[in-house]
């Protein structure tokens, strides 16, 4: 029920005073209201709940995963750790 | 997708988990609120994954599980009057009110609508002016505005025939009840990522302070819990108690306050009834007195009803973390998503629903 999908915003039109955008995830395409991201514009990724953007995702600090795997040494090979011993199954 | 894959990258789940296996020394038991969180954990089995001196309990966080029965009957009500189309969410339709769901009425002929947004049922008022429309304004924080901006906006286009049924629940004073309780186990939460990002997290500050409990706001994808799981163990083995935000990249500390102004302008906190749970002071949201023209339990004087629950279900201990689906002796037996007892099983993010769905019982028929 509280589930929000990120998006990028394609276009944006005003109709009747409310800012309207055309809003990209993954292969669809869809309508979502703006009017709680006033600051959100074309290019920007945004939160979408029920039809309305809930927010602006924060791009830099959505980079922090691949920071992680950059300081975990993983993003140049495909080496895996090795995985914590037996006791992490389910007893 | 973009911001989803790569949330799920096993290699940092991997290392999550082996800095959990490092760090935890003794049981800790831990809880996520939100019913969206806990589908996540079920699918990718992260109970499973995480060293076994840590438990996940469940809390109350499906808002279709916690819609008291009394108001799922008067939707039905609603939904069967030959006079009304009724728009609701997906999700309410197979919730079981005491004798029926929204689901039989539309088979019996009812005019029950599914929307994905409210403004579309608003569009439907629009394009049936000799009927009346009811919205099913269900929902956390999350939903709040976009349900207030329905109302808001149907003000603004004077239209006369829209109106809600409102059943809008608040988090804060669900964890408030449950720390309270003598019989809490809970030693840190996993505060939910979209209600804080429409609210904010400071009223957890406040929970915080005043429990001496550790929580973290996390977001929804596999990497998200196990580093909110993680950070919460550091907390704990620490001896610190504080809010910290993992879910950075949607959530501010001050949260969405466009959003909160709206909310604001439509909605005033009440008192609210939660499914299996109770009365909760100050746990909900009702219409202000200057939308009540909007409220449909006004409209259609709908009078207060009273319901009892069916006995077998447990969900009222299973939606406050005290039991979980397997203690159930009903589960999977003659309570199944099929034939729901309770709205656990119901929503596909009920608790009892995900446990079923993920296979997490030796029962099946």
């Amino acid at each position: 029920m509280c589930l929000a999908v990120p998006g990028r915003i394609l276009a944006i039109e005003e109709k009747e005073g409310t800012r309207i955008g055309k809003v990209q995830f993954g292969g669809i395409v869809r309508q979502a209201y703006l009017d709680f991201v006033p600051e959100a514009g074309v290019g920007d990724f945004v939160m979408v709940h029920v039809g309305f953007a809930i927010s602006q995702v924060n791009e830099e600090e959505a980079a922090r995963t691949y920071q992680m795997l950059q300081a975990m040494g993983l993003l140049e090979s495909d080496a895996l750790p090795a995985p914590p011993d037996s006791a992490e199954g389910p007893s | 997708m973009k911001f989803i894959d790569e949330y799920r990258d096993q290699r940092i789940a991997q290392a999550l988990v082996a800095e959990l296996h490092r760090r935890v020394t003794r049981p800790w038991v831990l809880m996520e609120i939100c019913g969206g969180q806990t589908h996540t954990i079920m699918r990718y089995g992260i109970d499973e994954l995480i060293p076994p001196q840590i438990e996940l309990v469940h809390g109350p966080g499906c808002p279709v599980c916690v819609t008291p029965v009394e108001i799922v009957d008067k939707a039905i009500y609603l939904a069967a009057r030959p006079d009304v189309i009724f728009v609701s969410y997906g999700d309410m339709l197979r919730v079981p009110g005491s004798d029926s769901d929204l689901f039989r009425v539309k088979a019996a002929g009812g005019d029950v609508r599914v929307v994905y947004s409210p403004l579309e049922a608003l569009k439907i008022a629009r394009t049936n002016p000799e009927r009346q429309v009811v919205f099913f304004a269900i929902g956390f924080e999350t939903t709040a505005p976009a349900n207030a901006m329905a109302v808001w906006q149907a003000k603004q286009q004077g239209l006369q025939n829209f109106s809600v049924l409102v059943s809008q629940v608040l988090v804060p004073p669900a964890i408030r009840l449950l720390l309270s309780s003598p019989r809490n186990r809970v030693q840190g939460f996993i505060a939910p990522g979209h209600v804080c990002t429409v609210m904010g997290y400071c009223e957890y500050e406040v929970l915080s302070n005043d429990f001496r409990v550790p929580i973290v706001v996390a977001g929804f994808e596999p990497i998200d819990l196990l580093e909110a799981i993680t950070m919460l163990v550091r907390q704990l083995e620490a001896g610190r108690a504080e809010v910290e935000n993992q879910y950075v990249r949607s959530v501010s500390y001050e949260g969405n306050l466009p959003a909160q102004r709206l909310i604001e302008e439509v909605f005033e906190v009440c008192d609210h009834k939660w499914r299996g749970v109770g009365m909760i002071p100050q746990s909900g949201y009702r219409l202000r007195s200057e939308f009540a023209a909007y409220d449909a339990t006004q409209r259609f004087a709908l009078a207060d009803l009273r319901v009892e629950e069916p006995p077998e279900c447990i969900s009222a201990e299973i939606l406050q973390g005290l039991k979980k689906p397997l203690d159930c002796p009903a589960f999977a037996r003659r309570c199944t998503p099929e034939n729901p007892l309770g709205a656990t099983m119901v929503s596909a993010e009920g608790v009892c629903a995900a446990y079923y769905q993920y296979r997490r019982h030796t029962v099946l028929h």
